[in-house]
């Protein structure tokens, strides 16, 4: 770029009005080497825009995740618990059940016992009427021979 | 916002948060600790920074406030401000002794200006933002930022004459 341009946009720097673009315009101008005496000034102040651009921040930058960290806790914790009342439940139904199954079974065999201590009763019973008919049958068969 | 969000548009902010700092507390430590504070803060209120049109002038408005804070409890401590660790990164070798010379002096000038024009400045001339942005981030209207800014550019030049003819007289 010639030099009476530059100076103009100089001009305009001062006051504040350059673009955005413009400014890049001097920027550019002031990388070379070979600038006139009565510019060095600016060719200092933008060479340090330059090198102050350039600056790095070079150390770590810690992310905390706590909050993640709280939202898979109540997850864990939502699931344990629906865990534990699923057991809990899973137990006092088996217990139920076999608490019934046994009074069950008890009461069955105290039918079965019922039936058979009748049946006992019952066959002595016919028993004793089968020895009597005998008897009688015997004395019949005596007194006619 | 979530966290690959937050990677891809806060994240890459953390040079510009770290030069603005630099540029306000001149220590490098400070800077380091002040940009890993703004990021903390920032990240903490990620769910919140949707809401703001622009995320990076919220950031610069955000590292403003926290150095000029910083600051002013330094000096309520009466601590003066005297850093010098400041790098002179090298230039190409081919420029000559007195232009390193005269970038160098550019800083320790910028550091003696006014907080305002320093702050417009960096933003200007080395972040290269618009003026309306700028604006927006010291809320100030944008010819405000120009007049600064030009008085600004002007003092430097002109301090950076003064010390040349006092070198060679």
């Amino acid at each position: 770029m010639e030099l009476a341009n530059i100076e103009k946009l100089i001009e305009k720097y001062e006051n504040a009005e350059t673009s955005l673009q413009e400014e890049q315009e001097l920027k550019d101008y002031f990388q070379q080497t070979d600038v006139p005496g009565h510019l060095l000034e600016y060719q200092a102040m933008f060479n340090y825009f330059d090198e102050s651009n350039a600056e790095r921040f070079t150390k770590s930058i810690p992310l905390k995740t706590k909050k993640t960290y709280w939202k898979w806790l109540s997850v864990a914790a939502a699931i344990a618990i629906m865990f534990s009342i699923y057991t809990y439940n899973a137990n006092t139904i088996n217990d139920l059940e076999k608490k019934e199954a046994e009074f069950a079974y008890q009461e069955t065999q105290k039918a079965l016992q019922m039936v058979s201590k009748n049946l006992n009763k019952g066959s002595s019973v016919a028993i004793a009427g089968l020895r009597e008919f005998e008897k009688t049958q015997n004395k019949i068969f005596i007194t006619n021979k | 916002m979530n966290q690959a969000e937050f990677v891809n548009t806060v994240l890459p902010l953390k040079d510009k948060v770290f030069r603005l700092a630099k540029r306000l507390l001149i220590s490098i430590d400070e800077a380091e600790d002040a940009t890993q504070d703004l990021f903390l803060k920032l990240w903490k209120n990620k769910n919140k920074l949707s809401e703001y049109r622009s995320v990076e002038a919220f950031a610069m408005t955000m590292t403003k406030n926290y150095c000029l804070d910083q600051l002013k409890a330094k000096r309520s401590n009466n601590l003066s401000l005297v850093h010098s660790n400041y790098k002179d990164n090298n230039l190409s070798l081919e420029r000559s002794i007195e232009l390193k010379d005269c970038v160098s002096r550019v800083h320790q000038l910028m550091t003696d200006l006014p907080e305002k024009q320093k702050i417009i400045m960096q933003l200007r001339d080395i972040e290269n933002f618009e003026f309306e942005e700028i604006g927006k981030i010291l809320d100030l209207q944008p010819t405000a930022v120009r007049v600064a800014l030009s008085r600004a550019r002007k003092t430097i030049r002109e301090q950076l004459i003064k010390q040349q003819n006092y070198g060679i007289s």
